[in-house]
């Protein structure tokens, strides 16, 4: 059996024809095909992916990043997108270079999905969204302050000591931003009264009597 | 009192009085009474929780030492059992459950994970719930056997069975200082030795 080189996705002729050097290479591994795109272009790309007939992948899997041992390297952003119904994959790869700013657009407004991903992708690697309307952390509490975890330059057990840590923990308030209160509120939203509409949205909190 | 009599002289019957009455100490009754009524506040997070779960189920049956009614409040429990690792994020959580549970009240590290941090020597990991919460028994494992909580369940039951209500000293709350520790540093230091994959790391610091 002769060994063939695998053929990448017909998506990344199509989006070289459709973006030109936005598209900065592609790659396949173990039967994957990896494209690396522009960070300015990549929503456009994303968007582009999602909606043009014949590609149809509108279904977001995963967005995570890689950060890479060599400092030299820069930051990825991983999407995994799927077509489900032409049952066909293709990951897009947004390069950041870490001397820059670490920023790319918020795909929230494509995939509902994203909201949950980009947050840990913040939490984790300090990667800002634009266009997210709710960017805050996800698996750290909202007063960690040592960095995000899983960038290479952060050490394994965190940036205070024990004590440190152990302190800040405790201090942490675990009801600040998820509280049964607020959850069933923004769930019921749409059934409220216009008054406590308003007075919710101008940040105003009822007073127990 | 459905006793059945025990060899201790201390609960033998008075001859010739009615058999209802028995004399004992008060100390000896009331152990007793704790002992054997154990209501655990399961605050499983990890893969010891599943062994918490058989202990608990039909083939061990924790009932056998009146510990089948799990206390899902914390108010109306008597000990807790920390069974799994405990993330930082949960610390002030557990640390909360700890606070409401009402005197007389004890805690069971179970597992390693509870017990040091195990395995998860990382940023994210407390090292040691007694950083937390004091703790009476450490049931070692990854995770334990039944029979190991079993046996954390019956140190325990000794333990109850030789306190003093007489002794106030017992029952006192001792309340975890800002860093977060229920002794200085350097007593942490002084007791304890360095841990975890670098000779640096003690467990105060």
């Amino acid at each position: 059996m002769t060994a063939t080189a695998p053929a990448p996705s017909p998506s990344v002729e199509a989006l070289r024809a459709a973006f030109g050097t936005a598209i900065l290479s592609h790659a396949v591994s173990c039967g994957d095909t990896i494209v690396l795109v522009d960070r300015h272009r990549a929503h456009d790309i994303l968007a582009w992916l999602k909606t043009t007939p014949g590609q149809e992948y509108n279904y977001l899997t995963d967005v995570t990043a890689v950060d890479y041992r060599d400092p030299g390297q820069p930051l990825e952003v991983v999407y995994q997108l799927r077509s489900l119904g032409r049952k066909a994959d293709l990951r897009i790869k947004v390069p950041l270079d870490k001397t820059g700013s670490l920023e790319v657009d918020s795909v929230f407004d494509l995939w509902r999905g994203a909201d949950w991903l980009e947050r840990e992708v913040f939490d984790m690697f300090g990667v800002t969204f634009a266009g997210h309307p709710d960017l805050r952390r996800i698996l750290m509490w909202d007063t960690y302050a040592e960095g995000h975890p899983l960038r290479k330059d952060f050490p394994l057990r965190g940036n205070f000591t024990r004590a440190e840590q152990t302190r800040q923990a405790l201090a942490a308030n675990p009801e600040a931003n998820y509280s049964i209160e607020e959850l069933s509120i923004a769930d019921a939203f749409s059934e409220l009264p216009d008054d406590m509409k308003r007075r919710l949205a101008a940040g105003q909190r009822g007073e127990l009597s | 009192m459905g006793l059945t009599l025990p060899a201790d002289p201390e609960m033998a019957e008075i001859p010739g009085v009615s058999p209802n009455w028995l004399t004992t100490r008060l100390d000896f009754l009331v152990n007793w009474g704790r002992a054997n009524s154990l209501w655990p506040m399961p605050f499983g997070t990890a893969c010891c929780a599943i062994e918490f779960m058989a202990t608990a189920a039909g083939r061990f049956d924790i009932s056998r030492f009146g510990m089948e009614r799990m206390s899902f409040s914390p108010r109306q429990a008597d000990v807790l059992i920390c069974a799994g690792r405990l993330p930082f994020k949960l610390a002030p959580i557990i640390r909360r459950v700890w606070d409401q549970m009402p005197q007389p009240k004890w805690a069971i590290s179970m597992g390693a994970c509870a017990s040091t941090g195990g395995i998860f020597d990382t940023y994210a990991m407390v090292q040691g719930i007694d950083t937390i919460i004091p703790v009476d028994v450490y049931v070692p494992g990854c995770p334990p056997r039944p029979e190991g909580l079993m046996y954390g369940i019956m140190l325990l039951q000794k333990k109850i069975k030789s306190e003093s209500i007489s002794d106030p000293t017992l029952r006192q709350e001792f309340l975890a200082n800002e860093q977060g520790f229920f002794l200085p540093p350097e007593k942490i230091d002084e007791i304890s030795e360095p841990f975890g994959n670098s000779v640096h790391q003690t467990r105060s610091a």
